[in-house]
């Protein structure tokens, strides 16, 4: 009994581990999937060469974030059997659709086209190229669309009969299973997330830049890019974030009384508690700053509206609160200071000096990794306020796991845990390397040493291989120049 | 027909794609360290980096599809391998970014070279025994495995395992027949005569071990009329194996691939022919496992307006680094 206990544990600590690390990778991919297509798109448009560099930088680091999204998904794809087999028997016949659909209709376009992103260019020519990175791109997005489908689903069931055998059966229609009601929220949350990911790392990147030289026409570009992201997306994020909260107050109340922090309720009127810190024994939150009212106001529309509190659900169906109250101020902190960001970038822009302000540079460097830290935040708050269900009220992770003995479940998170942090963590060195370096005219494309189809195409300066050859993608003429490349 | 049939032919189809096509990735990896570091090793490499992403995606199809398809199978055969199933993500984990690190890191590429290999290694052996372990029986108990955790070690499944790594090195050589030329591929055909002698060796004793394994497969191969429709196997495999031999020694450059692709379809049937109807030989069929009806018509709507579109680009992404590896790209 107890070591089926410890192996639960630990098979939980395992999926969070891994699917956390996955997540890392396709918060980068996703965005700069597309970022590398507008690139492209504006330089075939407008021939400027300072967007073939800018492609030719950040591709060297997706290939990188590309491989490490790709070996750590399919860890993920296995470990629904290995680690929740009864999940999996159970929730099989529908969600299993919906990820082979993934595969069909977003992986494979992903991987069949990647090749040619990488190392084509000269062998297909421009357009057949650009509409390789287009197909990269748009996988991503259909990838995003699936697997937050199936994980929607779990959050918010619908659609679904239940057989016999104990297990979930499609109901009349797909669309239902597909579309259910927190799906939409999602999507629209994580994929904005994904951007925001992206445009903070290129900003932090074009600023790093720019404080060593903001003459640099390649940092100025990227760092300019990046703040219009900033500046247009975030506020569409906390709009998307507010409204996705709203919906999970109608499905999941329990989760958001945990966000909240309210474990008794509230009849007339709901506080907003800013911070505090939640005492799960006691029932209450110690030291709250709170606002009077404003919670039952954002979430009701309505100051004296009443509110229920975590009194009104059962004992063992209560999330953990300390983990959610936190996770979500942590995420909902560092969306207003995206916001910050992003509005004192318009400031100086309408000045003229975008260029010229070392301090929203140095909070640019600075604010790199914060759309990871906001969306590890973000899913943890999705996860664990979901608990104890896996598939929110029908399921209970608990009863969720496969057969297996603690001893093998601690083995395979102890070398999740030390190959993880080995190969992801030296991969993440090798992307900080790359983005060390200053982007600059004539940059080369990926390297794939002396020899090959790839020979013409893709090499970077190495010190052994290749010194000076050539490189993956027709070669501008002059630095900064923004004549046309010729046909 | 039965849709329960259908979806068994599709997942042995997309299992089938993954051996052959990531089949000579991993044979690249296992055969690295008898590359010579530098030009060969580069080569070897090249002629596979713009496809390895695509070949693997074979492998997320059959996990997935199993998951769709058959979800009680996935369910019991994942946790009676755990082991295996856990070295070979991570085999692939180190085999994957190598693909990437050893070019961005000239000091260590040689460790990047010994991470390949090891993790291919690690990734076709754990493939195999899988199967090994599938083929001798999982002890199921409900609708779940019952077995302890250390039931798919056996000289069985080492057979099985180690007949896959033959296997695929078999591949691999053959690709780089294909893809190379001059001192290169010269080496590879050394290769490929190697791995070739070791893989119907061992293809050969699997072949019989079955027989003793379990009286059920006994029957199924050795018994009248049964033997006169899967005698043919067999046979085939070893016209097959013979040719594979001549092309290599008279010099073709890609028919020894094709016919080694060959000799997996007839070891694939083999296994068909071993393991039907059953998704977890002896305790669940086919139809057991099965997700229901309306599961497996909706995603065989996605598998017919896609697959013809996978394959299209697939074989186009191919064609783009057609030809010999180092012929190109020095107009
Ligand atoms: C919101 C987006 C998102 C989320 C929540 C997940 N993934 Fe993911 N996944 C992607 C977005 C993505 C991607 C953008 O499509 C990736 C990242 C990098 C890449 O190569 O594709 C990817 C890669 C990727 C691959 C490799 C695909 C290939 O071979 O090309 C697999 C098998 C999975 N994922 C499976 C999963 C599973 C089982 C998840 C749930 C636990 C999951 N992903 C969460
Ligand atoms: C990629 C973004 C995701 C992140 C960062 C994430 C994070 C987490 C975390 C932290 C937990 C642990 C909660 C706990 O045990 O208290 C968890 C649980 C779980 N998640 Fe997710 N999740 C993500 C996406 C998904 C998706 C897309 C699915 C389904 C397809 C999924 C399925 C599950 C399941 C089955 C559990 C239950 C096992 C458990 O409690 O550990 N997750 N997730
Ligand atoms: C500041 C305003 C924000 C608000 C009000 C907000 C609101 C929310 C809420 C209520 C959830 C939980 C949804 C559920 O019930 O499961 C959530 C989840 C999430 N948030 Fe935010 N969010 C904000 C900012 C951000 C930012 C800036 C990012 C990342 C850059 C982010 C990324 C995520 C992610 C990835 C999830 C998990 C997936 C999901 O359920 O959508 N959020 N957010």
């Amino acid at each position: 009994m107890f070591e089926n206990l410890d192996a639960l544990l630990l098979a939980r600590i395992q999926f969070a581990f891994t699917v956390s690390f996955h997540f890392f990778f396709p918060a980068f991919s996703i965005g700069l999937a597309s970022y590398l297509a507008v690139l492209e798109g504006l330089w075939l448009k407008t021939g400027k060469s300072v967007y073939l560099d800018l492609f030719k930088y950040w591709l060297k680091i997706f290939a990188i974030a590309f491989a490490m999204g790709v070996v750590s998904g399919i860890v993920m794809s296995y470990q629904f059997g290995t680690n929740w087999a009864v999940f999996s028997d159970k929730a099989g016949p529908v969600i299993g659709p919906l990820m082979a659909y993934e595969v069909l209709t977003a992986f494979f376009l992903e991987a069949g086209f990647l090749g040619v992103m990488l190392f084509g260019m000269q062998k297909v020519g421009k357009r057949l190229h650009f509409a390789a990175t287009l197909m990269v791109a748009l996988g991503t997005f259909v990838s995003a669309f699936w697997i937050l489908s199936v994980n929607s689903w779990m959050q918010t069931p619908t659609g679904y009969l239940i057989g016999e055998n104990g297990q979930y059966l499609p109901g009349d229609s797909w669309w239902a299973i597909v579309f259910n009601p927190s799906f939409p929220y999602r999507l629209v949350h994580t994929v904005m997330a994904a951007y925001l990911t992206t445009a903070f790392v290129v900003g932090a990147v074009g600023a790093w830049h720019l404080l060593k030289n903001k003459e640099n026409p390649h940092a100025r570009t990227m760092f300019s890019m990046a703040m219009w992201m900033a500046a247009i997306v975030t506020p569409a994020q906390i709009f998307a974030g507010d409204m996705h909260g709203l919906n999970t107050l109608e499905h999941q109340p329990a989760k958001v009384m945990a966000m909240e922090g309210h474990y008794q309720s509230h009849p007339d009127g709901a506080p907003l508690i800013l911070f505090g810190i939640p005492d799960s024994e006691a029932r209450t939150v110690r030291y709250a700053i709170e606002i009077p009212k404003a919670s039952s106001l954002i979430l009701k529309h309505d100051p004296n509206a009443p509110l229920a509190g975590l009194d009104t659900i059962p004992d063992d169906e209560e999330p953990p609160v300390p983990v959610v109250f936190w996770s979500f101020r942590i995420m909902v902190g560092i969306g207003f200071a995206m916001l910050g960001v992003g509005m004192w970038s318009l400031w100086g822009r309408f000045r003229g000096r975008l260029y010229d302000m070392p301090w929203l540079h140095r909070a640019a460097v600075l604010m790199g990794p914060s759309g990871f830290a906001a969306v590890l935040a973000g899913w943890i708050t999705t996860e664990v306020g979901r608990q104890p269900f896996v598939v929110y009220g029908l399921l209970r992770t608990a009863d969720a796991a496969s057969p297996l003995a603690a001893p093998a479940v601690a083995a395979s998170l102890l070398a999740f845990v030390l190959v993880y942090f080995t190969v992801f963590g030296i991969g993440v060195w090798y992307i900080l390397k790359l983005m060390g370096k200053p982007p600059h005219p004539g940059e080369k494309g990926v390297k794939r040493g002396d020899v090959g189809p790839i020979r013409t195409a893709g090499i970077t300066p190495g010190p052994t291989q290749n010194p000076g050859g050539e490189e993956t993608l027709p070669r501008e003429k002059q630095p900064g120049s923004t004549d046309r490349e010729p046909a | 027909m039965d849709l329960t049939v259908v979806w068994a032919f599709i997942i042995a189809f997309a299992v089938f794609a993954y051996v052959v096509m990531d089949g000579f990735d991993l044979g690249i990896g296992i055969l690295f360290p008898t590359f010579a570091v530098g030009r060969e090793r580069d080569r070897a490499m090249n002629s596979i980096a713009p496809v390895w992403d695509g070949n693997e995606t074979w492998l997320v199809l059959g996990g997935g599809g199993l998951f769709a398809a058959f979800p009680l199978a996935y369910a019991v055969i994942l946790p009676a391998t755990y082991p295996l199933i856990i070295a070979m993500l991570l085999g692939l984990v180190f085999r994957g970014v190598a693909f990437e690190y050893r070019w961005r890191d000239p000091a260590h590429q040689r460790f990047w070279d010994l991470a390949f290999t090891g993790g291919s290694f690690a990734a076709a052996l754990a493939q195999g025994m899988t199967l090994g372990a599938l083929l001798q029986g999982i002890e199921v108990e409900g609708r779940a495995y019952a077995g302890s955790w250390f039931d798919w070690l056996t000289p069985y499944t080492l057979l099985t395992g180690l007949g896959t790594v033959a296997g695929y090195a078999l591949l691999g050589a053959a690709w780089l027949i294909w893809k190379l030329d001059g001192e290169e591929q010269a080496h590879a055909r050394k290769l490929a005569i190697r791995a070739g002698a070791a893989t119907i060796v061992l293809m050969g004793a699997v072949s019989l071990y079955n027989i003793f394994l379990n009286a059920e497969y006994a029957e199924r191969w050795l018994s009248a009329p049964e033997i006169f429709y899967v005698a043919p196997v067999p046979i085939l495999t070893a016209i097959v194996a013979l040719s594979m031999l001549r092309a290599i020694l008279k010099e073709r450059n890609s028919k020894p691939f094709w016919l080694g692709i060959a000799l997996f379809f007839l070891g694939m049937s083999g296994l068909g022919v071993t393991i039907w109807p059953y998704a977890v030989p002896e305790s669940v069929t086919i139809w057991e496992a099965a997700a229901p009806y309306r599961s497996q018509a909706f995603m065989l709507v996605g598998v017919a307006l896609t697959m013809p579109l996978i394959i299209a680009y697939t074989v186009w992404a191919y064609w783009v680094f057609r030809g010999k590896v180092a012929d190109e790209g020095y107009h």
